[in-house]
């Protein structure tokens, strides 16, 4: 028996872990390690609430080509400590009792693990566990570390020598002192020697990548949405920590000053924003990063950033809501809160990543238009994405950056009412010159009350009518960008007019990667099957997504969050328009399989039925 | 150029008699003095009556929102430090709404002056008590009995939380008004500037504060000294509690300075791109 089927399916590994047991570690250097040898994989990491010392879990897919999302099915859990399992039994259920996989899925527990739960025990005697002492044999070496004996044991099950896995730690330990060294290299060793005498040992065996990336990239969404922004030209940036946007912020702390830049640790969030508007007020592209608590802080300012035209980039990752929610698990649900938690008609952007490399692409997206356009841009990541590390092919450099349009250069010595400058002057795409200061005879004071073209306050009924349709009509551009969505087709050969998809699965930001591999199962059997990954959400991209449904019939939406908050949207902008949902909160996991299931009871049958009657 | 130069031509919707003109003519008398080029000069504030200030003075200025005056001085400030940034507002934007932000920019220590004109009500919302107003004040109908809580106490909060200048002027006092606006920017570091700026519409008691304010000990740079000095003083001591340099933030190294979106070579953004490269074995 093999647990990878022929044609190269991925493998999934996860790894349940205990206090202090160092699982998160063991996923990156095991990510790491395969990378290295050529393979692309994406590390899922889980905690629980505590700090040090509490539960965490971390799921490992593995493939020989790019892998965006986690499915279903586990080829290989491990589970350190029962009772810590239990509070992962959503997120990395354990098979059911009388299905396939509860067969072919291997199971180790570390000898010291406990007993199952009473609610887990029948499907955890289905499973045939092995025991093996991982614990026990890291507490016989002096300076042995469990998780390091693990990579050891998986090394050996990847077929990767021990020599990779252990220069892999020599590099990730290099400060150690020579004893810890010694103690690291001896525990890869046993855990290699471990795997040796199981017997299951080559069940594993994933087939070589058939061309070794020498390129690659290991990075998270977070690291990639920062890289993205100083890449397009940030270069300050204003944080208050929160899980789990944080790391972002550190990233930008460590980076920004090697070119100039600079960050600002905030009081609170109010304050971070309004930093940001003080940053891109003088001219310098900025951008802070949060979640819904603290964008829910932030909206009374993103109001000023639209009413006085200032650039600003708000990175929103997401985790479980309402208020303190789930701050450690992802889930879509501030949508609403992006696109409607502004006070007054306040147009802005509202952009999504629809992968862990996609963060680049779109919060760099985010940073140019925020400048081009003189308003606020917010992108939306979530936990998943921000906090999962991926193996990927190495990204192409952003090469446009944020650019603001000035107004024309004076001598210097004329005095505004010579130029008689207008910082909102209402232009034909309602664009207006912006000035910085220190640029001469353009001085002006921004506002947030509503102003004249010269930036004068005035409550008077028509200067704030042709400010408002000036505000919204300057972003009407971006609804045509060629950026707006990920479109593609399963299978993706070249469809004949006759095999045109009549199906689509609409989306948006993480969940694209599950969808598209929902599609392509869903294609196995049959149909074939669009999928629109939306990246624009605001101002919505109503043409370019009228077009990429015609032909479409039967259309699935996709989301994680419990309301269908973006259906909803979906709805306000087509009323017309007939589509199912299915929407998941978080912190489970929305797969590729059930989308494909959920798909299938409600559109397959019906699709069937209407080829047989164009046959 | 002369003080009337600094004047823009909007004019101010404040009520006759209110003393913030004095502060206006008294910030143009300053940046006269001290020569400030209007290009290179911003003015924050945040909302309120104060707040206002921004549009009636020619330089740049950003009116943002209530109470996050000192959060976007911060931000520009960080990000263009060759500006001038002076920060200002009145005592419900700064110490009510902004009071979190207030003690964080004395401990931060950027090198901005924060001028509060301080009339002990708020005016533009019609009267309300706010954290100066005395204890029983019972003018408004929102606090019929009086706050019936002490007031803030500006000056004694900004040197505990670490501001290296302090000082309190009258806005019935344009001189010595000026030269504290002139010293307060002079100070390397956050500098705040308490003005008494009476609102004669609310609280035309208020016009008394001519004959009651009064000198205060000399400067010190004695911390402990000057707490006993504000502690002791009646509200009313105008004059320098404190001052005291420290290191200014940020602490670039090198004295590297944020020069805008063109600031970081290509090669920098390279190397910082390396860390994501992963090696394969050989």
């Amino acid at each position: 028996m093999s647990i990878i089927a022929a044609g190269n399916k991925p493998v999934t590994i996860v790894i349940c872990g205990s206090g202090g047991s160092g699982v998160a570690s063991l996923g990156e250097l095991l990510l790491k390690l395969i990378a290295r040898r050529g393979y692309y994989g994406i590390l899922k990491k889980s905690f629980g609430p505590q700090i040090r010392g509490g539960e965490s879990a971390v799921a490992l897919r593995l493939d020989t080509k790019p892998v965006h999302a986690f499915d279903d099915r586990i080829n290989l859990l491990i589970v350190l400590n029962w009772s810590n399992y239990a509070r992962f039994k959503h997120e990395f259920p354990l098979p059911p009792k009388t299905s396939d996989s509860s067969t072919s899925m291997l199971t180790i527990q570390d000898s010291q693990a406990g007993a199952p739960e009473d609610e887990l025990k029948p499907m955890a005697d289905a499973l045939s566990v092995a025991s093996l002492p991982f614990m026990e044999k890291a507490q016989e070496v002096p300076q042995g570390r469990a998780n390091i004996l693990l990579l050891g044991f998986l090394a050996r099950c990847l077929n990767i020598s021990l020599k990779q896995a252990q220069n892999l730690v020599t590099q990730r330990f290099r400060n150690a002192d020579n004893e810890t060294q010694l103690g690291l290299a001896t525990s890869a060793e046993i855990g290699y020697a471990l795997a040796e005498q199981w017997p299951d040992k080559d069940l594993l065996t994933i087939p070589q990548a058939q061309d070794r990336h020498t390129d690659s990239w290991l990075a998270t969404g977070n690291q990639l949405a920062a890289l993205g922004a100083l890449e397009a030209g940030v270069r300050f940036a204003a944080a208050y920590p929160i899980t789990p946007a944080s790391d972002a912020l550190e990233w930008l702390a460590q980076e920004l000053p090697k070119i100039g830049g600079h960050l600002v640790q905030a009081e609170d969030e109010l304050a971070a924003i309004n930093m940001v508007l003080g940053a891109g007020f003088g001219g310098v592209p900025a951008m802070t990063a949060t979640s819904g608590p603290g964008l829910a802080l932030m909206t009374e300012t993103m109001g000023l950033a639209v009413a006085s035209e200032t650039p600003a980039v708000v990175l929103n990752v997401m985790r479980g809501g309402p208020s303190t929610g789930i701050p450690t698990k992802s889930e879509q649900a501030d949508l609403n809160l992006a696109l409607f938690g502004l006070h007054g008609d306040a147009p802005h952007i509202v952009l999504a990543a629809l992968s862990i490399p996609d963060c680049h692409t779109t919060s760099a997206w985010a940073v140019q238009l925020a400048s081009q356009y003189q308003t606020l841009a917010i992108v939306l990541s979530d936990q998943f994405l921000g906090h999962s590390m991926q193996v990927m092919q190495s990204l192409g450099k952003i090469n446009e950056q944020a650019r603001l349009a000035k107004p024309p250069r004076t001598s210097g010595q004329e005095t505004a009412e010579d130029t008689a400058y207008l910082r909102y002057l209402d232009t034909a795409t309602g664009i207006s010159p912006m000035a910085v200061p220190g640029d001469p005879a353009c001085i002006y004071t921004a506002d947030g009350l509503e102003h004249k073209e010269s930036g004068t306050p005035s409550p008077e009924a028509d200067v704030h009518a042709r400010q408002l349709e000036k505000r919204q009509r300057k972003l009407e551009p971006i609804r045509k960008s060629a950026l707006w969505a990920e479109v593609s087709q399963f299978p993706d050969t070249p469809a004949t007019d006759a095999h045109q998809p009549r199906a689509a699965i609409i989306c948006w930001g993480s969940v694209s990667g599950a969808a598209r591999e929902a599609a392509q199962k869903i294609a196995e059997s049959g149909d074939p099957v669009r999928v629109i990954a939306m990246r624009l959400l605001a101002p919505f991209p109503k043409r370019h997504l009228e077009e990429s449904l015609r032909g479409i019939d039967s259309i699935l939406v996709v989301e994680q969050n419990h309301e269908g908050q973006f259906s909803r949207y979906l709805a306000s902008q087509f009323p017309a328009l007939p589509f199912a949902t299915y929407c998941q909160p978080g912190p489970q996991i929305l797969t590729a399989s059930i989308i494909a299931r959920k798909f299938n009871a409600r559109f397959t049958q019906r699709s069937r039925q209407n080829q047989e009657d164009r046959g | 150029m002369k003080a009337k130069d600094y004047k823009s031509r909007v004019k101010p919707i404040w009520c006759p008699g209110c003393g913030h003109y004095s502060v206006l003519n008294a910030l143009t008398k300053a940046f006269s003095q001290l020569e400030l080029n209007p290009v290179d000069t911003v003015l924050v504030s945040g909302i309120g009556c104060s707040s206002r200030l921004p549009a009636y003075i020619n330089t740049y200025g950003f009116h943002g929102i209530h109470g996050r005056a000192l959060p976007l001085a911060t931000g520009l400030k960080v990000a263009r430090p060759e500006l001038e940034v002076i920060a200002l507002g009145g005592d419900g934007d700064g110490f009510s709404i902004g009071g979190n932000h207030f003690i964080h920019a004395c401990r931060r220590n950027v090198n901005i002056l924060y001028i509060v004109m301080d009339n002990e009500v708020y005016g533009m919302t019609k009267g309300q008590a706010s954290p100066t107003t005395p204890e029983l004040w019972d003018q408004s109908k929102l606090t019929p009995r009086g706050p019936e809580v002490p007031p803030f106490q500006p000056c004694a909060v900004a040197l505990a939380a670490g501001a290296g200048f302090i000082g309190r002027a009258h806005s019935g006092d344009p001189k010595g008004l000026t030269q504290l606006i002139c010293q307060g920017m002079d100070h390397p570091g956050f500098a705040f500037l308490h003005v008494l700026s009476q609102c004669i519409t609310y609280c035309p008691e208020q016009q008394d504060w001519k004959s009651i304010t009064h000198e205060i000990p000399p400067v010190t740079s004695d911390r402990a000294l000057a707490m006993q000095n504000i502690l002791q003083d009646d509200g009313f001591g105008k004059g320098i509690f404190y001052c005291q340099p420290r290191a200014v933030w940020p602490h670039l190294p090198g004295g590297a300075i944020l020069t805008g979106p063109s600031s970081g070579g290509t090669d920098q953004i390279e190397e910082i791109r390396q860390q994501f490269a992963v090696h394969a074995d050989a």
